[in-house]
């Protein structure tokens, strides 16, 4: 077929005009997902900034006789609705440890009542006008101010919106994590390096192969029920433990750990298998010194990944019963904990909304140390990946 | 692959070591999630003023509560359940095939259902049988039933606004649902004769009723941006955004503490939580976490539980039902029919 030069050069344009098109609509896209992401990351910033600050006031704390069985004596009847009952609720137990308390009088900072720090920071409160007075008076005076709230990160849950913390979620976080991380990562890594360096390429390894993409894309809500059939009612591990989630989240990463890792492993060139072979070193040689080595990058980054999924995961914790009110700091794998995102999750459906600000406040650390490990994860490729 | 090993050998041990847990000291609660709040209030107090550690409690709903619990004895198994509703005689057959033969009913106080809106609109008051008609899946038309007909209000009666019919509720798994199919679906039908005298619950699901889901502070959010829908939720809700919402009128009654203690409101329920007295013995934190439950500070007219939302019972229920559990009543099945 012949075609004029002018007709090509006609059929240029709009050739021209297609590519221009399909630019500006791919990024369209991608401003529009940029855009969400804007929009997410500034309405959690607004809303739970405010979450890592917390109101206290200065008031006078009287160790009398009374406070030791009504700790609502200490202070003055005016600065009673005021003061966070949890500060008070601890005076009698103060006075007993320490006699030489009783019968002074000190001023104090001691944490305020959720609804005077809603107040101080302008949110709605459910402070009556004459408490609203006294406060605004207190922070005149500068008695009542907002300060870094530490309590946040030092304790467990509250139904006190002024005493809740992601302490204990952070600790059951870490545990369930690591539990995870012991028992999917040696299994994980083992099952690749057996398909990949030495099962034979039969119907038999070719149907666990499959069975093992199909895991992967499996609903996380199935392996909480398989996890509650095997662990806890067959093997006995106590419910709502952070061993029993950390099994339940293993079995769910495994599969994400041996395609990352076979991936990584078949990326290693055959020339380094057959050199070393021709040397005379063993399977066993092989694998451990020069194709493990080389593709401990890939595999480390696919871990990573893998656990920063689990680590975001509720639904399967909430059938093995680690989504639920925790607020002591759990010490060993074997004592009821819950994880981050389940501290979420039932903050979210507090009706005191004090604890919208709490919500948000999880949200933006769970997200801050999931950005830290998946840029740990990318570090590591860039820095020990080897091009062939 | 030594340090591959070695990790292996720890988990294996981590394992063993827990199949080896002891007897505990622990409570572990299961239940409603309406009950959830003051029971983790109790709780929280429990743990932070006595030597025992803070009781565990997870929110399953009122019959996935009963479910857990009864499924028989020992560690592994809760030691209470709490409900918005009564235990059902099936839940305590369940219970007694599985072992648990001794369990102590402790009645908690009231808590209301509101039927409210965003407080851009005029409160409204309405009466049962309107909600039905505007909720049931047929009503009778002409001595007949049909497939519900209605999409304004003021199709029902001319007294209600003239506003399109969308209520954000409960799913069936909640406690919420089942009290609202039955103080006010049911209720309002037992006396119409095309339902034949009985109690009718299907809730229409052609759009206008809205399966919100379990979080009630989701109905809540969606109440301020659809301002022409109502929501069904717990009055603890409805206090705590006095703010945003107005509740309605239910037979010329207002959601009020007043009017849901004293059995006024039509749509209030009583709330129980259930102890199985066969632990009390291996876990004996058990029963100084329920007396404190029930004791004046928590339940009480002045207890901290009203201050979040309870409706505190008459003071002679609260001290029967405080000497019920002091003395470690058992329920009969009798009594739950």
């Amino acid at each position: 077929m012949r075609q004029s030069f002018d007709e090509i050069s006609a059929q240029l344009k709009g050739r021209h005009r297609k590519s221009a098109r399909l630019k500006w609509m791919s990024m369209g896209a991608l401003g529009l997902a940029g855009l969400f992401l804007v929009f997410f990351f500034t309405d959690m910033l607004i809303k739970g900034l405010p979450a890592f600050q917390q109101a206290q006031i200065q008031v006078q704390v009287d160790y009398n006789e009374m406070a030791q069985e009504l700790p609502l004596a200490a202070v003055e009847e005016e600065m009673r609705p005021l003061v966070s009952r949890g500060y008070l609720r601890l005076i009698p137990g103060r006075m007993e440890k320490n006699p030489d308390l009783l019968g002074t009088t000190r001023m104090e900072w001691v944490l305020a009542d959720g609804q005077v720090d809603q107040y101080l920071k302008g949110h709605h409160s459910n402070l009556s006008g004459s408490e609203q007075s006294v406060v605004d008076e207190l922070a005149d005076n500068g008695r009542a101010e907002l300060k870094f709230n530490t309590t946040f990160f030092t304790r467990g849950d509250s139904k006190m919106p002024e005493l809740a913390g992601i302490a204990s979620a952070a600790m059951g976080t870490v545990m369930t994590l690591l539990v995870t991380l012991v028992v999917a990562f040696p299994i994980g890594v083992m099952t690749a390096v057996y398909l990949e360096e030495f099962a034979p390429d039969n119907r038999f390894t070719q149907i666990i192969e499959i069975n093992i993409n199909n895991l992967a894309a499996i609903p996380s809500i199935l392996f909480g029920l398989l996890g509650l059939a095997i662990f806890i009612n067959f093997f006995g591990v106590p419910r709502s433990s952070p061993l029993v989630g950390g099994l339940t989240l293993a079995l769910m990463t495994l599969p994400v750990i041996i395609i990352s890792t076979r991936t990584a492993l078949r990326s290693v060139p055959e020339d380094i298998r057959h050199a070393a072979f021709g040397v005379g070193c063993s399977r066993w040689q092989v694998v451990r010194d020069h194709v493990l080595p080389v593709s401990m990058p890939g595999i480390m980054t696919g871990s990573i990944i893998g656990l920063a999924q689990a680590m975001g995961e509720t639904a399967p914790l909430i059938i093995v019963g680690m989504v639920a009110f925790i607020p002591d700091v759990s010490a060993t794998v074997t004592e009821a904990a819950t994880v981050l995102p389940a501290q979420i999750f039932t903050w979210a459906g507090e009706p005191d909304r004090a604890f919208t600000e709490k919500t948000a406040g999880g949200i933006l650390v769970l997200l801050t140390i999931l950005i830290t490990l998946n840029a740990t994860a990318v570090v590591l490729r860039k820095k020990f990946e080897r091009r062939w | 692959m030594n340090r591959i090993l070695k990790t292996t050998a720890i988990a294996a041990a981590v394992m063993g070591f827990a199949t080896a847990a002891q007897a505990r000291d622990q409570v572990r609660i299961v239940g409603s999630s309406t009950v959830y709040p003051f029971a983790s209030y109790v709780a929280e107090e429990f743990g932070a003023t006595t030597d025992f550690p803070t009781p565990v409690i997870e929110s399953t709903g009122s019959g996935g509560g009963a479910r857990l619990f009864c499924n028989g004895l020992g560690e592994g198994t809760p030691d209470i359940t709490n409900a918005s509703r009564r235990m059902k005689p099936s839940e305590f057959e369940r219970c007694a095939e599985n072992g648990v033969t001794d369990i102590t009913e402790a009645f908690i106080g009231y808590d209301g259902i509101a039927f409210a809106q965003s407080n851009d609109n005029a409160e409204m008051d309405v009466s049962r049988e309107q909600i039905f008609m505007a909720l049931a899946a047929q009503v009778p038309v002409d001595g007949e039933l049909v497939d519900n007909p209605y999409t304004q209000w003021s199709e029902i009666d001319s007294s209600l606004p003239d506003r399109e019919i969308a209520v954000y509720g409960p799913p069936t798994t909640s406690g919420t649902r089942d009290a609202f199919e039955e103080l006010v679906m049911e209720a309002a039908s037992e006396d119409m004769e095309a339902y034949g005298g009985e109690g009718y619950t299907d809730i229409r699901t052609d759009g206008a009723f809205i399966d919100a889901g379990e979080n009630d502070n989701l109905i809540v959010q969606r109440l301020s941006e659809n301002t022409d829908a109502f929501g069904i939720f717990g009055y603890s809700f409805l206090e705590e955004n006095a703010d945003t919402l107005v509740g309605s009128s239910i037979d010329g009654v207002e959601p009020t503490p007043e009017a849901i203690g004293s059995g006024e409101y039509p749509v209030s329920r009583s709330m129980f939580f259930y102890v199985k007295n066969q632990h009390a013995d291996d876990v004996p934190a058990m029963y100084e976490y329920a007396n404190l439950f029930m004791s004046e500070k928590m339940i009480g007219d002045l207890g901290y539980l009203k201050g979040i939302g309870l409706i505190p019972a008459p003071k002679d229920m609260r001290a029967e039902a405080r000497e019920d559990v002091a003395n470690h009543e058992k329920l009969e099945l009798s009594e739950l029919k």
